[in-house]
């Protein structure tokens, strides 16, 4: 999983718009005209000039997001959208390992992936 | 103990004003990410998948119980509760906000700590052994050579926009327990015939996409002569590194291309010119530095106390920590203890906020106030009298920090990997995490023996896998984690790189191919006490290599 943010746009499926929100770092997902911490609230196209513009205005809005890029995604036979790969589960689930014993303050929506 | 000055806390306390400033314009849109990235990598701010990341200095790996208890703060009240100590002796909180930060920032300055040269292409972390001070067999303490060094480059104009990162490490012990000979430049103390103390210099090692050990390029420097010769290396340097292709950057490359003796010869011209000039170092300034460490006033005890070898009598589970953590110390009746940051199914280096403030108080308790972090990720308290090693086992190993695995096949050093990390293509920790589930039996990791196992993420080597006896490196296959297997590499004063064993073998079978790798070894050595390291040597990676590959 090179870095995202040095591949060039090639679109081979279903893509949203990442990136990490710039107060926090936390990563969120490019919805209609915002961000969200949903990879359900994320607008998903299999058009590469749709993901370009929407990169564009991800890149647009430095105010709240940092680091934008096109990431995929699989969209199951009900509708809802997963991550594409490892890396996108890992983004959008936290750390595959439990955190230390004693550390306390998980984010409920953070569910380990094994 | 290293005591800040006025200049020191006046200088970590502006740094904090002034990133508080740029992040507020961060924040507010005045600065956009490219005026603030660079900016914020100067106080060692890194964006990774999750969060922020900040990467705290621990100079030349010494805290003090302060220091520590101020880590376990800022891991409390602006991280999840737990730090990381890393393979540079520093701390990295992966959880951080950054309109936290200024506040964490503030938090650590006021006990002398800050990010500072962590990242970015400046003079990062000198780095040293752990036992220094304490080592039986030092000449001196390396540690101030370190802060010599560190004083001048930090902030140094000239060096703020190097070619690439540059890392330095200073050992005086005849061990090497600091890893020298992968770093940029490393300076070992040696005795010459006259009797005299002075610096062998070292440089071009260094892991990651091309690996190499560190070349010799100065048997002997006068101590007198340290800054200027090292102003001259990084000089010559900042001249000829490249800056047109990031990944032959770094000063490894340039000693390979020109040749260690051609480069030698470069630094050579460059110093001659400044040597005798403001940077030579005359013993005033260097008493002056050697000053500023504290050095524990040791009671007059004597070796092996009585209740000590009745503690270890009664106990063996005592005897089996004392056998493997607890090193000899330099002053009669103390010893050197180690903490294991190895647990089974742990995260190798990571240590909770109610560690942290135990392990402080068992500092100011039993060791006067001073801990220790080691490249390998764990932790020291340098100072502990024998007789109080009871009481110390007791208390480390209700935190769960006295697993007796250290140097042993469960006290693996592991970069954080994909879990955390943006630049990683594989995870490493679940990785290690498996292996200290297989090797849980502590009788098999002692028969085992001294079996250094590193694993790296990415070929960035964060985990140091060129040079781990079995060394692991996650590679990316078609969206698949892969992993290559080395053995033979060698981190001290021996240091040489690890051999490929074959194709890289995915992530379910990793810790399959270290059981067979253990396995092939008790069968090929020629008696129980002969090495990992030793067999692999004498017997070359093919009989491995067959093991692994035979049902593969």
């Amino acid at each position: 999983m090179t870095s995202p943010l040095q591949q060039k746009l090639k679109i081979n499926g279903p893509v949203v718009v990442t990136a990490n929100r710039l107060a926090d770092g936390v990563v969120v997902y490019r919805g209609e005209g915002g961000w969200t911490t949903k990879l359900d609230g994320a607008a998903v196209t299999t058009s590469a000039a749709v993901a370009q513009e929407l990169l564009a205005a991800a890149k647009a809005d430095g105010l709240h997001a940092v680091d934008a890029y096109v990431a995929p995604v699989q969209v199951t036979e009900d509708g809802r959208v997963r991550p594409g790969n490892l890396r996108e589960r890992i983004r959008s689930s936290g750390p595959t390992i439990d955190l230390p014993l004693h550390a306390l303050r998980v984010k409920a929506d953070h569910v380990p992936v094994r | 103990m290293y005591l800040y000055d006025e200049l020191d806390r006046t200088l970590v306390g502006e740094r904090v004003a002034e990133f508080r400033g740029q992040v507020a314009r961060r924040l507010s849109g005045e600065l956009t990410e490219d005026e603030f990235k660079p900016l914020r990598l100067m106080n060692g701010v890194y964006l990774q998948l999750h969060a922020y990341m900040l990467r705290i200095s621990i100079p030349y790996g010494t805290l003090s119980s302060a220091q520590l208890r101020m880590l376990a703060h800022v891991a409390r009240r602006y991280d999840r509760g737990y730090g990381h100590f890393t393979t540079r002796q520093n701390i990295q909180y992966h959880w951080i906000k950054l309109e936290e930060l200024p506040d964490a920032m503030a938090d650590l300055a006021s006990v002398g700590m800050h990010g500072m040269q962590t990242s970015g292409n400046v003079v990062r972390n000198i780095t040293t052994d752990q036992w220094a001070s304490v080592a039986p067999d030092e000449i001196e303490d390396p540690r101030i050579w370190a802060e010599v060094i560190r004083q001048h480059v930090t902030l140094h104009p000239e060096f703020s926009f190097m070619p690439r990162k540059f890392k330095i490490a200073v050992g005086s012990s005849r061990h090497d327990r600091a890893a020298l000979r992968i770093h940029d430049m490393a300076l070992q103390m040696h005795r010459n015939g006259a009797g005299e103390t002075g610096f062998e210099v070292m440089v071009g090692g260094g892991l990651g996409r091309t690996a190499f050990i560190a070349k010799t390029i100065k048997p002997f420097l006068h101590k007198r002569d340290v800054l200027s010769y090292v102003e001259a290396v990084l000089r010559t340097y900042n001249q000829f590194g490249r800056r047109d292709n990031i990944y032959k950057a770094r000063i490894k490359i340039l000693v390979h291309e020109l040749g260690a003796e051609a480069f030698a010869k470069e630094v050579e011209t460059e110093w001659q010119s400044i040597k005798d000039g403001p940077l030579a170092l005359d013993e005033e300034v260097i008493a002056d530095i050697a000053s500023r460490f504290r050095y524990p006033a040791y009671a007059r005890l004597d070796d092996s106390p009585p209740e000590l070898a009745e503690a270890r009598r009664s106990d063996r589970r005592f005897d089996a920590w004392v056998g493997n953590s607890v090193a000899k110390h330099k002053v009669p009746g103390y010893a050197i203890v180690t903490l294991s940051l190895k647990p089974e199914g742990g995260t190798p280096g990571d240590v909770t906020a109610e560690q942290m403030d135990v392990i402080a108080d068992l500092a100011d308790r039993y060791s006067f106030g001073e801990i220790r972090v080691g490249h390998e990720q764990n932790l020291a308290l340098p100072h502990v009298a024998q007789r109080d090693l009871p009481a110390v086992w007791r208390a480390l190993d209700a935190i769960g920090v006295a697993i007796p695995n250290v140097n042993l096949i469960t006290d693996i050093i592991a970069c954080p990997g994909l879990d955390y990390c943006s630049l990683a293509n594989a995870r490493s920790i679940p990785i290690a995490q498996e292996i200290t589930r297989r090797f849980r039996n502590l009788d098999l990791a002692r028969d085992l023996g001294r079996l250094h196992i590193n694993i790296s993420g990415c070929i960035n080597a964060c985990g140091h896998h060129h040079v781990g006896h079995i060394g692991i490196l996650g590679v990316e296959k078609n969206g698949e984690e892969f992993y290559q297997i080395t053995l033979g590499g060698k981190a001290d004063e021996h240091a040489t790189l690890g051999t490929l064993i074959g194709p890289a073998v995915p992530y379910a079978q990793v810790a399959d191919v270290v059981e067979d790798i253990a396995a092939a070894y008790i069968e090929l050595r020629e008696r129980p006490d002969e090495l990992f390291i030793d067999t692999v040597k004498r017997t070359g990676v093919e009989p491995f290599r067959e093991r692994v590959y035979a049902a593969r």
